[in-house]
């Protein structure tokens, strides 16, 4: 299918495509509530709720009152339908803006101001400098001569250099003020979300001569939410719009995320239910059965002879409606106010403020914090996550002599400073280079500094030093450089630039010294770009050996080198160039081409090193992190070198010996699979060794990795802990959490800008940092960090407590309604089988919804291990990753305990409330308060840290549930009037609450503490050692080692190899990763949990296959 | 403010040093805020952590069992001290030539239900002394018959009229019934008469319904209507002259009894009865429990603080407390044997292979 785009014809277009309204809601007014409820429904438990619910509007078999099961179902679904709703009015206000922002378009071949929503297909429409692109443009016409433009694309694809985009060649040379008159027909393709593919032909209507069909590229385009730079003006036509644009398909609302916990909840809500459908079955079936033979036999109870139809079924549904407490309606409201709490926690932590910007934590995501206790992968961004992205020059090598490697800053190298003030020619030309060998733009400011703008920030860097050094570059006019030395200034026309990419790895430009009339060949770049084309005679041996030596220390190397150039020389060249830059064909590679006839016998002036600071603290957070057991990758769309040298400085692999790097590359597919399979072969054989092996596999061998051997790479990434992927689009960044995600592994994606963004919302947790390259990916993100640091306490600190807690709180929640629910059935067992409730509807409700949850929810303060025992030990983590503290294990020991509870209870109350005592109303209090005091002291005995809070809540509550029910029992017209009165008189009352809490606790107590002492995990064994006192160093304190890591790397001499301290050494067989893969049955508390790991992982192999 | 650093590290916190100056300053930015929120907000309230030492545990586990004990010897006591008659004269009232057909017997209107016993007071008794009727095997906690009565009836009478939860004894002849529903039906009506050798014994059978029933329960000017005037007739009849709330037996009957066995408080004797007195009893043997197998029986017992007879208390704590004590016990006995060195750096290595135990 095509598209046809009319250009500037107000008539035909209107009609077939949609306006630029962009939309990103969910639900209009309309259809709200339709559509959240249906999202509502479509989970089990509500659909479970709502059955209750409805069941219980049939008072033959209501145990109890419905507003028991309305209320709390009807509060629930309103709260999520007012945050829902609440998010979607955001979305909606932000949209507005979007859509309401003027524009200046062509109206009837009048330019005029318009709100961006309006552009329709056809329109042309006028950008000025810095404007946000409002729709997907062609390009037909730009201030510049020669038909260039700037935009940054950094929203799209995160690259953050400048790209230049040209309008198409029928265009060129339309007068500016013919430019809104222009007329013509483009057919391009329907709307998609390839971002680098455009085909598209271009046929302009008479006037404008050209009749041929002129094709039309990406190149020509300027794409939605890109913004134009360095350019006064550009135009051009609509033709895609609305959510039709490339973003705009790409777009859409995040699927809302379920963490594992919850999964977890949602198969133990399944398995409680299957049990409860099997209790409801027997006891149904035994209630029919003990109507027809014994109850009819009942003169009192005046059974019918003859029931209604559904008679049979009556029994059963009311065991299903007593039943129904077995899964907690409170679980949800407690674990959505817990979740808020959690997220609370993260926006107030002062300790992940980041004092530079002053910027908090936060956390946009409220539902997903046990996910943070439970990450397995972490896959980052390297440029602005790791590193600052901010280029500093740090070092240099002039003509073989090092600068800056005493200090760590050529800038204060006094030998350079006099160098410049001596004029040695080397330093002066190195200077020259980095002053003028660019595309920067300075801009004056109004207080006399000068702003430089730039495409790259390496250039930047590079500008910025040479303005240091005295060699100021001030103004551009035109094709005329200002540079200021030393109070003296000289002028150099630049005459070509040869640009930048990716192949050549190098710009030049040709320069001519104003004064001398000279002319001068620039150039800088990567050293296997520039090396090669040094004249013959230079030894060039020197600066590779710097090159070496930088790039071991982390930073970006770049060579600088000239040539003087002869007159005839460069006209003859300047011809060649200017037809390879007007060929149709091939222009890229005829260019290139070209250029390389100039850059050759280059003299090679040095080395500059830049830095791209690491930020503070990440190579130790790597550290901890990865001692927890977390497995890093890191995706950048920067050069493999870069990559590699970060990955180096942060901890991120070691150096060999200890680590070892495969590389996978290749550019057709039989080259990348021969790579990939010997990759694969060394992983195999390493994995047994406390070896650290990562691979490096950059964008083009992924996409065919993932294209034809997904099943090899998908094995690579099960093997590896570590990978670098360099050159990676967002698209495949989010392809590669998919897959980790399809190998179930909890991911974590973290990173800044906006070729983040995907990857963010497709992994498990979004982690954006709010840095330099704006806060897209903060937006986006579940969770935003000011500094990559803070990681390590959002994980260990708040993840790994959120995953405690609601680990405990689920269970507990299903424990006590399963408590609630045995002695329901204990108590029909003795009541004739018909499902006579024992507890009255309010007090069921009362229990459920208060009585239980208050003390529970204080429990968000429980802490079982300190802060700073967790960061020593780190590796703790591994109990949440694993999912230690809920599976289905842990959770038939609750179910145990409060089966135990149920009987003490029950058995204890039907006996010592015997005979003349047996009055039903007293009974069920009694049972109640029986159940409440057992809960105080579950509570406090699963308590591991107790605040003025906790302590309040739990005793407190105790007091409560009296206080509650004397005042009930003072209304005469409530059921239990006066009951509350006469138990608390009686001494028997007393007598068995004591009783049962003795024969509930006492045995509970005793096996807790057996297995603390003579079972313990290590958690408990740190408890143990943090209530000795003072944290055991048995793995060393990690915070003062790295400190002096950091300190040692700084003022580090290059003359000596580099001596890295071992800071990571945990035995790779013997992290938690290892033991989860191969873990043996010699752990006998750990049965189940290794066995759902080997189905797990049988399920993975299943998927290969 | 200046102070909060040190109580906050003191105790739970886990602030690195430094971190905890970067909090003070944020702190002190934020000026306000109490000190106890700042706390809760970095979550570094002080806390305490108990640890389940061997020391706190066993002796925790010691003293209970400690405690437990004499409070059982105490109720066992108290139960032991209690003075029970328990005469089943279900059967023993039927006369011999029904004993085959007692719901025939039962039935029959026609054939006198007296009946007579003799008990002897095995010791002596202490006035009062509660007569109460034990009922086996009878579910007054039936869903449908704990269901079938209105409350609202019972404490305004005809004024309220729905009486749909009384189904299925809620009018008769299109008239409702008052007090309507199965548990007012189905009223007991076993009576009794005691004799101590020819002197009748004076049984005060005012007082046996609780008080707050009678006040506010039962109505004052609400009087049975329409009550057993059907065709099946069930219990005891009422005087419809008397009001509800006066009418004690029905509403001792209508505290329905949670357990199948239950004992209902008939009347009190309040005078003292001596070792190896013999009472007589005359019954009129009225009640239907043949025809679903329940049993009757009258029991005549004292009461102590703790109740009535009931012995389970004092042997559930002196089971349970001797339990706690043998597990103690055995704890010292491991933790002797076996002592572990609490937090011991060697249980922490990292070693995920052998967990040790």
């Amino acid at each position: 299918m095509k598209r046809c785009v009319y250009i500037n014809d107000d008539d035909l277009s209107h009609d077939i495509y949609c306006d630029n309204r962009i939309s990103n809601r969910k639900y209009t007014v309309w259809n709200f509530l339709p559509k959240n409820l249906w999202e509502q429904f479509s989970r089990f438990m509500n659909q479970y709720f709502l059955l209750i619910a409805c069941l219980q509007l049939w008072s033959l078999i209501t145990p109890v009152n419905p507003a028991s099961t309305w209320g709390p179902l009807i509060l629930i679904f309103a709260v999520s339908a007012t945050k829902e709703a609440w998010d979607d009015y955001n979305r909606y206000l932000s949209d507005k803006k979007a859509n309401e922002k003027e524009v200046w378009a062509v109206r009837h071949g009048v330019k005029k101001h318009i709100q961006a929503q309006d552009i329709h297909v056809g329109n042309i429409v006028w950008l000025r400098e810095n404007d946000e692109v409002p729709c997907d443009l062609v390009l037909i016409g730009t201030s510049d001569p020669q038909g260039l433009c700037y935009v940054e694309t950094a929203a799209l694809d995160g690259e953050t250099d400048l790209k230049t985009r040209v309008i198409p060649s029928a265009c060129m040379g339309i007068d500016f003020d013919l430019l809104h008159k222009v007329k013509g027909l483009i057919e391009c393709p329907e709307p998609d979300k390839d971002i680098r593919r455009f085909d598209a032909n271009l046929r302009l209507f008479p006037p404008f001569l050209d009749n041929d069909v002129c094709p039309i590229t990406i190149k020509n385009t300027l794409l939605q939410s890109c913004y134009l730079r360095n350019t006064e003006w550009a135009c051009g036509v609509a033709v895609y719009t609305g959510n039709e644009t490339k973003l705009g398909m790409t777009r859409g609302v995040p699927e809302p995320k379920l963490t594992a916990v919850d999964a977890m909840i949602d198969k133990l809500t399944g398995a409680i239910f299957v049990f409860q459908l099997v209790v409801v079955m027997v006891l149904g079936v035994a209630g029919n059965i003990w109507k027809d033979t014994e109850a009819r036999k009942l003169w009192y109870v005046e059974y019918p002879t003859k029931g209604p139809w559904y008679e049979l079924l009556v029994i059963p549904l009311r065991f299903e409606l007593l039943c129904s407490i077995m899964i907690p309606i409170s679980i949800k409201v407690s674990l959505d106010l817990v979740k808020g709490l959690y997220a609370k926690f993260i926006d107030w932590d002062n300790k992940m403020v980041d004092q530079e910007t002053s910027t908090p934590a936060h956390a946009a995501n409220t539902a997903i914090s046990e996910d943070l206790g439970q990450v397995e992968y972490i896959l980052t961004d390297k440029t602005g996550t790791l590193t600052e992205n901010q280029m500093i020059f740090k070092r240099c090598c002039i003509s073989g002599t090092f600068y800056g490697n005493e200090i760590g800053d050529a800038l204060k190298d006094e030998d350079l400073v006099n160098a410049v003030a001596t004029r040695s020619p080397d330093v002066i030309h190195f200077l020259t280079v980095m002053a003028i060998c660019n595309t920067v733009v300075p801009i004056q400011r109004q207080n006399g500094t000068i702003l430089y703008k730039a495409q790259s920030q390496d250039e930047e860097a590079l500008v910025h030093a040479a303005a240091g050094l005295h060699m100021v570059f001030v103004k551009k006019n035109g094709n005329v450089l200002d540079i200021n030395f030393n109070a003296s200034v000289i002028q150099y026309e630049v005459l070509d630039t040869l640009e930048f990419t990716s192949d050549r790895k190098r710009m030049s430009v040709v320069v001519k010294d104003c004064q001398s009339g000279k002319l001068f060949l620039l150039s800088k770049g990567a050293d296997e770009a520039i090396l090669p084309c040094a004249s013959t005679g230079q030894q060039t041996r020197t600066f590779s050996e710097a090159v070496e030596q930088y790039s071991q220390l982390g930073l970006r190397t770049l060579c600088l080198a000239w040539r003087e150039l002869e007159e005839d020389e460069y006209q003859e060249w300047s011809l060649m160039f200017k037809e390879a830059n007007s060929a149709l064909v091939d222009r890229d590679w005829r260019i290139a081409e070209v250029c390389q006839r100039l850059e050759h016998h280059l003299q090679i002036l040095g080395v500059a090193a830049i830095e791209d600071r690491l930020q503070d603290g990440v190579p130790e957070t790597i550290e901890t992190l990865r001692k927890a057991g977390i497995n890093f990758w890191m995706l950048t769309g920067d050069k493999q070198n870069t990559a590699i040298q970060i990955a180096l400085s942060c901890n991120f692999v070691s150096p060999e010996p200890k680590g070892q790097l495969l590389l996978i590359n290749g550019k057709t597919g039989d080259e990348v699979r021969q790579s990939l399979e010997r990759v694969l072969l060394t992983m195999r054989i390493t994995s047994s060794e406390p070896k650290d092996v990562a691979f490096v596999i950059d964008g083009w061998a992924l996409e065919i990795a993932l294209k034809h051997h997904h099943k090899a790479f998908m094995e690579l990434a099960l093997l590896s802990k570590t990978a670098i992927c360099c050159r990676v689009t967002p698209s495949q960044k989010a392809q590669l959490v998919e897959l980790l995600k399809s190998c179930e592994y909890r991911t974590l994606a973290i990173g800044d800008g906006g070729n983040d963004v995907r990857m963010i919302q497709q992994a498990h947790i979004g982690v954006g940092i709010s840095g330099r390259e704006g806060l897209q990916a903060a937006r986006a993100a579940d969770y935003s960090i000011g500094k990559f640091r803070f990681l390590k306490r959002l994980i260990l600190v708040h993840g790994r407590y959120s995953y405690n807690r609601t680990a405990f709180l689920s269970q507990y929640s299903f424990y006590k309604s399963l408590l609630i629910c045995f002695i329901q059935i204990f108590f029909s067992l003795i009541s004739g089988v018909s499902g006579t409730s024992l507890f009255n509807s309010v007090s069921l409700m009362a229990y459920n919804v208060f009585y239980t949850s208050v003390p529970v929810l204080v429990n968000v303060l429980d802490k079982d291990l300190s802060e700073r025992t967790v960061m020593q030990h780190p590796q703790i983590l591994f109990y949440c990753q694993a999912g230690r503290l809920l599976n289905p294990s842990t959770f038939a020991g609750w179910f145990g305990r409060s089966l135990f509870h149920a009987i003490v209870v029950f058995v204890i109350c039907i006996h010592s409330y015997a005979f003349e005592k047996s009055e039903m109303e007293e009974l069920s209090m009694v049972v109640l308060s029986g159940c409440i005091w057992l809960q105080a002291f579950v509570v406090a005995l699963e308590t591991n840290s107790f605040t003025i809070l906790q302590h309040l809540a739990i005793w407190g509550n105790l007091v409560a549930f009296y206080v509650i029910n004397w005042i009930v029992s003072a209304l005469p017209s409530s059921g239990m009037y006066t009951i509350m009165f006469r138990l608390c008189r009686q001494p028997s009352y007393w007598i068995t609450m004591f009783l049962i809490v003795v024969a509930g606790m006492g045995p509970v107590l005793a096996l807790k503490y057996f297995r603390y002492t003579y079972r313990p995990s290590k958690i408990n064994i740190l408890r143990q050692a943090e209530r000795l006192g003072g944290p055991i160093l048995s793995l060393g304190n990690i915070e003062p080692q790295s400190r002096a890591f950091e300190k040692e790397v700084s003022p580090l001499s290059i003359s000596q190899p580099k001596s890295r301290s071992p800071v990571y050494e945990p035995l790779l067989s013997d992290s938690p990763n290892a033991i989860r893969r191969s873990f043996g049955p010699g752990a006998p508390f750990d049965f189940f949990q290794s066995q759902s790991r080997l189905s797990s992982s049988y399920a993975r192999n299943c998927k290969d296959n | 403010m200046e102070g909060d650093g040190e109580s906050v590290s003191s105790s739970a916190s886990t602030a690195l040093v430094a971190a905890d100056v970067d909090a003070r300053s944020i702190l002190v930015l934020r000026g306000g805020r109490s000190k106890a929120m700042y706390q809760f907000t970095q979550q570094s309230l002080p806390a305490c952590k108990p640890v389940l030492t061997p020391t706190s545990v066993i002796s925790t586990l010691f003293l209970m069992g400690i405690f437990c004990i004499p409070i059982g010897l105490l109720s066992l006591h108290a139960s032991l001290s209690v003075v029970e008659i328990v005469e089943r004269y279900d059967s023993e009232c039927v006369p011999h030539q029904f004993r085959l057909n007692k719901v025939a017997y039962i039935k029959d209107s026609l054939i006198p239900k007296n009946c007579s016993r003799y008990l002897k007071v095995p010791k002596y008794m202490k006035a009062p002394i509660y007569i109460y009727y034990q009922l086996d095997n009878y579910y007054q906690n039936h869903r449908r018959y704990v269901k079938s009565r209105s409350d609202k009836q019972l404490r305004y009478g005809l004024q309220y009229n729905d009486t749909s939860s009384c189904i299925p004894e809620e009018s008769n002849d299109g008239l409702p019934i008052v007090p309507c529903g199965l548990i007012s039906w189905s009223l007991f009506n076993d009576t009794y008469s005691f004799f101590r050798g020819t002197d009748e014994l004076r049984i005060n059978r005012k007082n046996i319904a609780w008080k707050s029933d009678r006040d506010h329960k039962f109505g004052k000017h609400v009087f049975p209507f329409n009550f057993q005037n059907g065709t099946l007739i069930g219990g005891a009849m009422l005087d419809p002259n008397v009001p509800l709330s006066d009418q004690e037996d029905l509403i001792v009957w209508m505290r329905t009894a949670a357990l199948p066995s239950f004992r209902k408080l008939y009347g009190k004797i309040e005078e003292d009865l001596e070792a190896n007195d013999v009472i007589s009893i005359y019954f009129l043997n009225n009640y239907n429990t043949y025809s679903f197998g329940g049993r009757k029986k009258l029991v005549l017992s004292t009461a102590s603080w703790l109740g009535g007879r009931n012995n389970f208390l004092g042997m559930a704590y002196i089971a349970i407390g001797s339990c706690l004590i043998v597990l103690a016990l055995v704890f010292i006995l491991l933790h002797v044997k076996n002592p572990r060195p609490y937090g011991d750096a060697m249980y922490v290595s990292w070693n995920w292979k052998g967990i040790p135990n």
